[in-house]
């Protein structure tokens, strides 16, 4: 196929070129020069007083015009000459990988910790299990939740972190006050959670797309206000610490005569408490990746899939779906609540600062990013999301090239929007858009991206 | 009576506010059924923008006229403000037209997390207060100890939003360009057929929008003194639950519901406790989508097979 604009960008002349960076330099200044080549800072006298930063101001339109002049005499030719080639058809390689990629990975994350122990040592491995392992661990663990009801019943759910409160509040107000153990008190959040789902469910039940997403987020930011509100239940702000931790099956992870470490006849070292509450979450994650597969064999997870593609259609075949909107909001709820509950036990403290609008936004961008309703998509995405962005903190190096006082921490969240945006103008249908099939004739075929029809819930 | 009076003063106020950034979200959700995540982090924005040019105004070049200071921050609030909203559709939500739509709603999030987070490093993370810019107020009433005030912030406020409303409806309603964002609300590609320009009638809109966030901006940053990077989700969410009030793709209907939005609140933190006044908007969010998504002026969204 023959794009006008494909050929017209292969003979791009250099003054075109230009005159687009001058435009893109223009337009950055427009951009920048308010909130960049000013800054406002407080003096002593605590008045605010303005200081400019020309140069920086300069640096960043001069590297937005290098970068518009490098886009249009390059990249858009070389774009160009690739759309006018003939399609290749997808390598058996990439098919090979594709079917591959899932037992590599498990095998992968089965034995991280083991290798991060050899490579690091014990003493450094602690920040590599618990702020890479388990952090993404638990994203993934919510955006596996979250994915039943955005990915497979499409219902477009934005305070879904309102279950991962619930649970996480739960079991350190339980924990707390009747002193049970996490595994009692697990399934127990789960519930709970499960509950406050139905009762999400219930009013937005008639409700659809995008007003559905807005009432839900009303909800997730009642869910927190009510959290730093109620003061004498939750403590508000201040939040709730000495949560107590998980045992091993009820042998504490302590330096005692009783410590996981004494009864097993080894130096003691916090990394064992590491290393089980990392098995511990993959242990979630798996549970909740497989009860998603099986679901989906079920009656239940193709009604889901049926509200997802078309709600009328699906209503005129005789689905009750009420039901099947509350049992994939309590379904959700209850994955979210397990995270929850891990989350409060792994910190030792909750405050309301955790469940924020953010985290929903980052779960629901985890399911978006990864392909809704593909499970391995969901991992890659919070891999690459979550991972991605604490890698920042590892950048000490780039310290030495802009000064001490360059923080790239700072620029976290940054990207991490930014991240968002071009995912989203670059693969609008996520990372891993393909489709296995519940159910098919004869054969399986993966159904391709264009296929893959959005949910309107 | 003084209480309800003086609330009354300062709903509106707050109101006006609102209605001004609601009409951003109404627009747009009109034009391209899209929730624009980002448009309270445009509002926050623009009341830095205010803020900086404000200091520039009074501190480099020594202007003491209230009135004229005004003027040229709200122009200039204006300005980039549209300029950065116009470069954010054209980055992030127009390559997604007509995608898949989950895909512009979360580059929307995406966008705001962007804006505040820009903000955040590049002006820094604590609020920037300024000291007043107009003082002085008009004592109403002073019944029992308790004097019911006009103050000059809130007829600046008030005046500037009637003026301001007045031309936007002119615009929408009188105009060639407000002809051709009905008709794009109405049916693009039909719109398109008949020779409307679809692209550039989206990209105004959202300019518009910016245009009218940037009056909200200035008017906080007058009425409040006080700004932060994070002050944008807030009221871009009571802006947002004004629009559904209100009726979305309403634009009267986006002016009244900021208003009930805004008197709601200050009465609610007069009379009963200020800890719960955004559980009580988000709550009239919930409560009118769910038993009046069409809102208080908008018309019923009756779907066909």
């Amino acid at each position: 196929m023959r794009d006008p604009q494909a050929t017209a960008a292969l003979s791009a002349p250099l003054p075109r070129a230009l005159k687009d960076a001058a435009f893109a330099a223009l337009l950055s200044l427009g951009l920048f020069l308010p909130l960049v080549g000013f800054d406002t800072v407080t003096n002593i006298r605590n008045e605010l007083i303005l200081q400019t930063r020309f140069g920086l101001l300069a640096v960043i339109i001069a590297l937005i015009a290098a970068a518009s002049l490098v886009n249009s005499l390059v990249v858009a030719p070389w774009r160009a000459r690739r759309a006018l080639a003939e399609p290749k058809p997808a390598g058996r390689f990439a098919g090979e990988l594709a079917k591959r990629f899932p037992p590599i990975a498990l095998a992968f994350v089965f034995v991280y910790p083991a290798l991060v122990l050899t490579l690091v040592g014990f003493q450094g491995s602690t920040k590599w299990i618990d702020n890479f392992g388990i952090q993404i661990l638990i994203y993934v663990m919510l955006g596996l939740g979250l994915n039943i009801v955005v990915g497979l019943a499409g219902l477009l759910d934005l305070g879904y972190v309102a279950f991962y409160a619930v649970g996480a509040y739960s079991y350190a107000l339980l924990a707390k006050t009747f002193g049970l153990s996490f595994y009692t008190l697990l399934p127990l959040a789960g519930m709970l959670a499960a509950f406050w789902g139905i009762l999400l469910g219930f009013p937005v039940l008639r409700l659809r797309g995008d007003y559905l997403a807005i009432v839900t987020l009303a909800f997730g930011e009642i869910v927190r206000l009510v959290l730093i509100n109620w003061v004498p239940l939750t403590n508000g702000y201040a939040g709730i610490s000495g949560v107590p931790r998980p045992t091993f099956f009820g042998i504490p992870f302590n330096a005692s005569d009783d410590g996981f470490a004494a009864v097993f006849g080894l130096t003691f070292s916090p990394i064992y408490r590491t290393l089980f509450l990392y098995y511990l979450i993959l242990a979630l994650v798996l549970l909740t990746a497989f009860v998603t597969l099986r679901l989906r064999r079920l009656p239940l997870g193709r009604a889901w899939e049926a509200l997802r593609e078309d709600e009328i259609a699906c209503r005129s075949l005789g689905i009750n779906t009420t039901t099947t909107k509350l049992t994939a909001f309590a379904t959700g709820a209850l994955f979210g609540g397990f995270a929850g509950s891990f989350f409060a036990a792994r910190q030792g403290f909750i405050s309301p600062e955790s469940f924020t609008f953010m985290e929903s936004a980052t779960v629901l961008a985890i399911v978006v990013l990864g392909g809704m309703g593909s499970q391995i998509g969901v991992a890659i995405a919070a891999v690459l999301m979550i991972g991605g962005t604490e890698l920042l903190r590892e950048l000490d190096f780039l310290k030495h090239v802009f000064g001490q006082g360059f923080d790239p921490t700072q620029y976290r969240m940054l990207l991490f929007g930014l991240a968002m945006v071009l995912i989203m103008v670059w693969k609008p249908r996520g990372l891993v858009a393909t489709r296995e099939p519940s159910a098919y004739l004869r054969e399986r075929k993966a159904i391709g991206r264009d296929l893959v029809k959005e949910g309107r819930g | 009576m003084e209480v309800f009076v003086q609330q009354l003063i300062n709903g509106i106020t707050l109101g006006s506010i609102y209605g001004l950034i609601a009409i951003g979200y109404t627009m747009v959700f009109g034009i391209i059924g899209m929730v624009n995540f980002a448009h309270g982090d445009v509002f926050m924005v623009s009341a830095f923008i205010a803020l900086i040019t404000f200091l520039i105004l009074s501190t480099w070049l020594g202007i003491t006229s209230v009135v004229l200071a005004l003027f040229i921050v709200l122009l200039v609030a204006m300005a980039f403000t549209s300029i950065i909203n116009w470069t954010i559709e054209r980055l992030a939500y127009r390559p997604l037209r007509g995608s898949f739509r989950l895909a512009p709603l979360i580059s929307a999030i995406g966008m705001s997390i962007v804006l505040s987070n820009f903000v955040q490093v590049a002006q820094g993370p604590r609020n920037k207060s300024l000291p007043p810019i107009v003082r002085g107020e008009i004592v109403l009433m002073d019944g029992g100890g308790y004097p019911v005030t006009l103050a000059y912030t809130q007829i600046i406020i008030w005046i500037v939003t009637a003026l301001l409303l007045v031309a936007f409806w002119y615009v929408v309603s009188r105009t060639a360009l407000g002809r051709a964002q009905r008709a794009c609300e109405q049916d693009q590609k039909m719109a398109a057929l008949l020779g409307i320009d679809v692209d550039r009638t989206i990209s105004i809109t959202f300019v518009i929008g910016a245009a009218l966030a940037a009056v909200a901006g200035t008017m906080y940053v007058i009425y409040y003194g006080v700004i932060s990077f994070a002050d944008g989700f807030t009221p871009g969410v009571k802006a947002f639950t004004a629009a559904v009030l209100g009726g979305i793709g309403s634009l009267p209907g986006a002016v009244v519901g900021g208003l009930l939005i805004g008197l709601i609140e200050t009465f609610w933190s007069a009379y009963f406790t200020t800890d719960y006044k955004d559980v009580a908007a988000f709550s009239i969010l919930a409560i009118t989508l769910i038993f009046m998504p069409q809102g208080l002026l908008g018309r019923p969204d009756v779907e066909k097979v």
